[in-house]
């Protein structure tokens, strides 16, 4: 009889579950119990003859893993040069095996782990990875590309398991392995020294385990169970560490957890005390480990990179001065501007430089033509200025005059120390940026006009009135105008040298932009106090490495007039990317789904939404379905319901991204839309038997669609297996290529 | 049949006081003196010059919105007979005599004094009392900032007032839902709900966020409808069918509509027509249709053209070529080919002019009949001026290193040869036979040698360019990007076989006859998709703030300073109202999560209706408040006060619910209830209070004088205008 539908949501939503999980424990257990289990439950859609023993479970698996293992490692070593994006991912390998300090804006852990793996297989981080399509030549680039094929390998055992567990069913775990298998993209994505390996590995492993511990809900606080739990919180961990894509597995995860505890919180055979419990576990293995190991990451990341290197220019001076090799490590400087120091004076806002001026001015039309004042990335001589009070010239260093040290508020002067002339600002727009005013230097040996002074304003006021080198937050106000003194970022033209714009802003609303600190200080009367008093602790430097990498995300705006991918070309396979090589003469690789397998994806998506309305509006009407109707539609509610969430969850957050996107974003969705493909089609495939049921054939069907599907699926991997493995020879458009009459787009250009 | 004879004809008139005296007080507020000040206030500068445009029907362009807005504001001064014709240039200007300001003031003004009887039926539909429906109309009738910003020529009234209405006639709509589905009522507060979603969305895009609540509230009803198992299968049909027409059909026609009249109206060429596709601009009367008015549709072997980039970035410019060459040596190092310039330029000149040939002939004149161009023909492009021919090669680009130069060839003798046949690649081709018109075609020149494609980089060139764009041949070809494409402009056939002749020809204006029109869809989607896609560049200002600053209020804009005394008018909240109405969403949604988990573990607080209504009221009044405000944390675009206006309606609707509530519900004993009236009293009288001191810098009418001002300015935040005399 079928079981009565309309009974309470939280009632029919719970049963399946703990009805199927019974069966898994008990598989867990050992093949013996397993038998038992599954005579005990009453839902399972798998025909109980069509179901293997458990060795022969093991032996599909072992099938599975050797296949992708096989097709991933197959020409590993080919192309013996730089392909595509391994030019970052390998150099940072390099740095971490060098400790050099690098500046990047994913999280550390991927980059670690390839350095790792090119440490251990004997790579001496040598090779400068300088473009793509420089040779390898002697050194030893397989260990690391070894390693993210392991990893990606390990993908399809994973996708296999996870769909098993969710539908029960061999035929659609198979078929889902067969479509990863068998894509050419993610069998190209898998073979480079790249996040994206590492990345799916961890989503995919996170998947998997939570998965898991959902069919262990039924053995609360088991030995499993606390793994599975566990386990998905480390591999949440990993997948943050990696790229911060990995946020929307971590919303997966955590939308599954509050819709289970919100079961339990409604069943009240559980005392609110048990479901405390339960809450704190889910907090400790899902919260806390999973930051304490993320943190744990960037503790690495710091305390491997320890030299100065190409990325200290992002960071603040306070942040520099950790590294050794940078003029800032170990450095002792007087720690309050006084009257008389010399100081360079940097923007907070990263990659912006220094102020700088120099003696040329600016050119006829622009503003009064006075001296240039800018913003300077490097260190050199003319980022020098020299404090001075406004009212008087006398030299502030004659030893007989006492140190007075410069206050928050104090009306000041800033001379050049080159070129003796004030920093000045008045009514003439700036250069760039016509709202604001520009900024000059001005007056000859430091005598100037009352346009010269500026009132000094520290922002982050907690350490008292004096101002702090490196730590004081400081805007420079302008006496007459009013304006702040900023940086618009804007990078000036020839006659500026191109070095970015400086501008007094009207506009007083507190930006980075017109935020500075004192980075260099010199100034003989006062005592020089080690840096090492003001290193900035872990949380402090936590946060700044994430603003930074934010920041430098959003940075990466597309350009005007550049072809950019959308995302709504990814799931219809509209374009790939080039791997390596052009020309006919070039090794070519082409990083493109398999078209079948891709379309494929994109009519189940279609089809489960159909089939998936069709049965809840059924269940909503309280339509009486036979019971292994039933079952299939719960595998198909649940389980695909979880899968089309993870498609989405991976795959819409990237329309509200303003950054430039690629194809490669979309794989992480591309492994969700094929487990549903797989979990869909050998539903439809049952049901069809199902309706079919009183012909004779009709137990075949299902048998025959699945092999259909999966030799299909081979047939058009076989046909497609170049743009992985590489081709030479004519482009497509030529008869005698290997893919002619294979560019079924003509936006694929292969 | 006849029943009327039997049976006097009765008309019983319900006349609910309360809403009438509501709409007075209400009208009084907003209407009074109401064409006070005679001068230009805040953004009435930017949208008073598309109503001039509306006035004299000419198109233009406005990204930042639908046109319905603009068109309502327009409706204002064609009541009152506007001609157009005022200078919208400085905020402040007083308005010339034949600016109807009353008139154009009055539509938002009637919007605004119709949201307050309308949150009082929205209120009372949601099922809460009299008093509380009340408290909620005169709340929004006492908020200064409401007054402030309905009283001038802006949209966000409008937009509230819409806004409401879909609110409120779906509360109608589903309350009619129980005792008479399908009776003439229900149909009109069905369609109404459709047509009032479609007009705040024409207004503000914003408005799309209270389209999807009310949608969404609408979906979960539907999805009850749907499990209700006393209804048949036809039935629940045709209760889905009729939303789906009226939520989901009727706002699609509707929003069409409004660009239907948008384009009806603005008939004319104006100062944005470069942003539209020559096919658009084609269209308008004068402008570029006078110019191709009478041209040849089909270009021909030997055509005159000019070729008009369809991208559009950063300056809408034609191909163009001149005597100049390329430097020898640029200034980084590199070399170049020194042959003749080929540049995009962003004005009309005769050296824009093109000749297509015939790779086969010599001859740069039309065959009689003219041999027309079809997609995929090889073609070479002849400079007018230079007769030399366009040209690309394996040589960097001046400032694009990875893509190959474009130039006219001029042989040096220096075994570097022409490549100089281009394909012709119809990109909006319907068959691949079609043939290459004017205006309508278009085009990717992709190179034959080196398969290149002609494309505009965009770069300014350098000195020696005379700052004209770059084009360059690009060998990817990723897909469509606009920057490659490119149109046919003005056309004629060439006539002349001499070079002199020719020239001259080249400089006298286009003739001969053929009439093209774009079918609404085609010019409805353009504009949309120009619209959607037109980036502002993110100015600052000095009033913009961030979403932060909304919810208590920290940042005020400056409207208005009248040019001698200090009155002014400032768009200034009531600060009582907003933190209570603020406070109340938080003490709602801490009440709200408290009760759900008592109810899941079975404790039922609130009986099982008067939990639904306070699910409701939560889901259409936080819920409205948060849809129009989250979505501002992940916009770009420069943010201002009064975009918070819409999400603080909603959170005032809310308020007197939570009153009710907890004197309801919380208060245990008559005595509580007393003291938590007499408090909520007082509160009022506060809201009333601080209402009329602020009252001066809502209206603008009375100078105050600087202790006054300063007395006023509660938070530092604030900027009040104080003069130094």
């Amino acid at each position: 009889m079928p079981p009565a539908v309309g009974g309470g949501l939280a009632g029919s939503e719970l049963r399946p579950r703990r009805g199927r999980c019974g069966s898994q424990a008990a598989r867990a257990v050992g093949p013996d119990v397993a038998t038992e289990a599954t005579a005990r439950s009453p839902k399972r859609p798998a025909p109980s003859s069509r179901r293997f023993e458990a060795p022969g479970r093991w032996a599909l698996l072992a099938l599975v893993t050797l296949m992708s293992f096989a097709t991933r490692f197959h020409r590993l070593d080919q192309p013996p040069h730089i392909c595509w994006d391994e030019t970052h991912f390998g150099k940072m390998g390099s740095y971490y095996i060098n400790r050099t300090f690098f500046f990047d804006v994913h999280p550390p852990l991927g980059k670690m782990l390839i350095g790792l793996a090119g440490h251990l297989s004997g790579y001496d981080g040598t090779f400068l990875f300088q473009k793509p399509g420089d040779e390898y030549e002697h050194h030893s680039y397989l260990g690391m590309r070894g390693f993210c094929a392991f990893l990606g390998a390990l993908l399809i055992p994973f996708a296999y398991l996870t769909v098993l567990e969710l539908s029960q069913s061999l035929p659609a775990a198979l078929l889902t392995a067969a479509l990863l298998t068998f894509d050419t993209g993610c069998l190209t994505l898998s073979q480079y020294i790249l996040l994206d390996p590492i990345l799916m590995f961890f989503i995919m492993a996170a998947m998997l385990s939570m998965v898991k511990y959902n069919s262990c809900a039924n053995r609360p606080f088991s030995a499993p169970w606390w793994l599975w739990l566990s386990l998905t919180g480390v591999n949440l961990a990993g997948a943050l560490g990696v790229k911060f894509v990995g946020l929307f597995i971590i919303l997966q995860v955590g939308w599954n957890t509050v819709s289970d505890l919100w079961h339990l919180f409604g069943d009240l055979s559980l005392s609110m005390v048990t479901v405390g419990k339960h809450l704190t576990a889910r907090i400790l293995c899902l919260i806390v480990l999973p930051l304490a190991l993320y943190t744990a990451t960037y503790a690495v990341h710091f305390m491997v990179l320890n030299r100065s290197g190409p990325g200290d220019g992002f960071f603040s001076s306070a942040f520099q001065a950790r590294l050794s090799g940078n003029n800032l490590h170990n450095a002792s400087i007087p720690e309050h501007l006084a009257y008389g120091s010399v100081i360079t004076v940097k923007s907070a806002r990263m990659a912006v430089g220094y102020l700088h001026s120099h003696g040329h001015l600016y050119p006829e039309g622009i503003g009064a033509r006075q001296q240039q004042v800018t913003t300077y990335l490097h260190k050199d001589y003319n980022n020098l200025w020299i404090i001075k009070k406004h009212n008087t010239n006398s030299d502030p260093l004659d030893p007989s005059l006492p140190v007075e040290f410069v206050r928050h508020g104090d009306v000041i002067r800033l001379e050049h120390k080159e070129t003796s002339r004030n920093l000045h600002s008045h009514y003439h727009e700036a250069p760039l940026t016509r709202k604001h005013y520009q900024v000059t230097g001005y007056g000859i040996n430091g005598t100037g006009d009352s346009n010269d002074f500026w009132r000094i304003e520290v922002v982050n006021r907690k350490f008292g009135n004096r101002i702090k080198v490196l730590r004081s937050r400081i805007r420079l106000i302008h006496l007459v105008t009013g304006c702040v003194l900023g940086s618009s970022g804007k990078v000036l033209p020839k006659w500026g040298w191109e070095q970015l714009e400086v501008t007094c802003t009207p506009y007083l609303k507190e930006t980075l932009n017109s935020i500075w600190n004192v980075e260099d200080h010199i100034n003989p009367k006062l005592p020089n106090i080690s840096l090492d008093v003001l290193q900035p602790s872990f949380p402090e430097i936590m946060l700044e490495a994430h603003m930074v990498m934010i920041r430098g995300n959003n940075g990466l705006k597309p350009k005007d007039n550049e072809f950019t991918s959308k995302p709504w070309h990814w799931p219809i396979n509209y374009q790939g990317l080039r791997f390596s090589g052009i020309n006919d003469t070039d090794f070519r690789v082409y990083l493109l789904g398999n078209p079948v397998v891709w379309w494929l994806n994109l009519l189940s998506i279609a089809l489960y939404l159909l089939s998936g309305s069709i049965f809840a509006v059924a269940l909503q009407r309280g339509a009486r379905l036979p019971a292994e109707v039933e079952g299939l539609s719960q595998v198909l509610l649940q389980g695909g319901g979880q899968l089309l969430l993870g498609w989405m969850m991976h795959y819409f957050p990237f329309f509200l991204m303003g950054r430039i996107l690629y194809f490669h974003h979309y794989f992480p969705a591309m492994l969700f839309s094929s487990m549903l493909t797989g979990l869909l089609w050998d539903i439809l495939l049952r049901l069809c038997a199902w309706s079919l049921a009183s012909f004779s054939l009709a137990g075949h069907v299902h048998t025959l669609g699945i092999l259909s599907l999966l030799l299909g699926i081979a047939y058009s991997f076989y046909l497609f297996h170049p743009l992985a493995y590489g081709m030479v020879g004519p482009l497509a458009q030529d008869p005698r290529s290997p893919m002619a009459g294979l560019r079924w787009l003509e936006s694929w250009d292969f | 049949m006849l029943g009327f004879l039997q049976r006097p004809v009765v008309v019983t008139a319900d006349i609910n006081l309360n809403v009438v005296a509501l709409t007075a007080v209400g009208l009084l507020s907003r209407l009074w003196q109401l064409a006070y000040p005679r001068a230009v206030v805040f953004d009435e500068v930017y949208y008073g010059q598309y109503i001039s445009f509306y006035m004299k029907r000419i198109f233009f362009f406005d990204g930042s919105g639908p046109p319905f807005g603009h068109m309502l504001l327009a409706l204002g001064g064609y009541l009152g007979g506007f001609d157009g014709n005022f200078l919208w240039n400085r905020i402040g200007a007083e308005y010339s005599t034949n600016v109807p300001v009353w008139s154009l003031r009055l539509l938002p003004a009637l919007a605004g004094a119709l949201s307050v009887p309308m949150a009082y039926q929205i209120v009372w539909e949601l099922g809460f009392s009299h008093c509380a429906a009340v408290g909620a109309a005169l709340l929004i009738l006492i908020e200064n900032a409401l007054i402030t910003q309905s009283r001038l020529m802006l949209l966000e009234s409008a937009l509230i007032f819409f806004n409401l209405l879909a609110v409120l006639s779906y509360l109608k709509f589903s309350n009619s839902q129980k005792h008479g589905p399908f009776s003439p009522s229900w149909w009109f507060w069905l369609v109404l709900t459709g047509v009032a979603c479609a007009c705040a969305v024409g207004i503000k895009y914003v408005g799309v966020f209270t389209y999807l609540l009310v949608l969404g509230v609408a979906a979960v009803h539907a999805w009850h409808l749907i499990g209700d198992q006393t209804l048949s299968n036809v039935r629940v049909l045709c209760h889905l069918l009729a939303r789906a027409v009226a939520l989901l059909v009727i706002p699609v026609l509707v929003y069409l509509l409004f660009f239907y009249v948008h384009l009806l109206v603005l008939c004319r060429s104006g100062p944005h027509d470069q942003i539209m596709s020559s096919a658009f601009q084609a269209s308008l009367e004068g402008g570029l249709a006078r110019i191709t008015q009478g041209q040849p549709l089909e270009v021909a072997y030997g055509s005159q053209v000019t070729l008009k980039n369809a991208f559009g970035q950063p300056v809408p410019c034609w191909l163009h070529s001149h005597q100049s060459t390329y430097p020898v040596i640029y200034e980084n190092g590199r070399g170049s080919s020194h042959q003749q310039q080929v540049t995009c330029y962003p004005f009309k000149d005769v050296n824009n002019w093109w000749i297509v040939k015939d790779p086969g002939r010599h001859q740069l004149v039309v065959n009689n009949p003219p041999r027309p161009v079809r997609h995929g023909d090889v073609v070479q492009l002849v400079h007018g001026m230079t007769t030399r021919l366009l040209n690309t090669h394996d040589v960097a680009a001046p400032l694009s290193p990875h893509s190959q130069e474009v130039s006219c060839y001029i042989d040096y003798n220096v075994s570097m040869p022409a490549q100089n046949l281009w394909r012709l690649d119809i990109v909006n081709r319907e068959s691949d036979t079609d043939v290459w018109k004017t205006i309508l075609s278009e085009v990717r020149f992709v190179h034959v040698n080196t398969s290149a494609i002609l494309k505009l980089s965009g770069a300014p060139l350098p000195d020696w360019g005379f700052r004209q764009l770059e084009v360059v041949g690009e060998q990817l070809s990723r897909g469509y990007h606009g920057s490659t494409v490119w149109s046919v402009e003005e056309h004629r056939y060439g006539r002349s076989q001499e070079q002199k002749e020719r020239e001259l020809e080249l400089h006298s204006p286009t003739q001969t006859d053929v009439s093209r029109n774009l079918s609404f869809m085609a010019r409805f989607s353009e504009l949309q998709w120009r619209m959607l896609t037109v980036r502002s560049d993110d100015s600052e200002h000095k009033y913009s703030s961030t979403p932060l600053d909304w919810v208590m209020l920290d940042t005020n804009i400056a409207y208005w300073l009248h040019p001698r005394t200090s009155a002014q008018i400032h768009l200034l909240g009531n600060i009582v109202i907003w933190a209570s109405a603020s406070l109340a969403t938080l003490v709602y949604a801490l009440l709200f999560i408290w009760y759900l988990f008592r109810r899941r573990r079975r404790v039922c607080d609130l009986p099982e209706d008067c939990w639904l209504r306070w699910a409701l009221a939560g889901a259409l009044c936080a819920g409205g408040w948060a849809v129009n405000y989250v979505p501002f944390f992940m916009m770009e675009k420069t943010l201002f006060l009064y975009h918070y206006l819409p999400a603080l309606t909603f959170q005032i609707l809310l308020l007197p619910v939570v009153l009710e509530h907890i004197s309801d519900h919380l208060c245990r004993s008559q005595l509580q209830r007393s003291l938590f009236g007499a408090l909520v009293v007082a509160w009022f009288a506060s809201a009333c209070h601080v209402s009329n001191t602020l009252r001066p810098l809502t209206y603008g009418d009375r100078s105050l004088s600087p202790s006054e001002l300063k007395a006023l300015r509660w938070k530092d935040s604030w900027d009040i205008l104080i003069r130094k005399y």
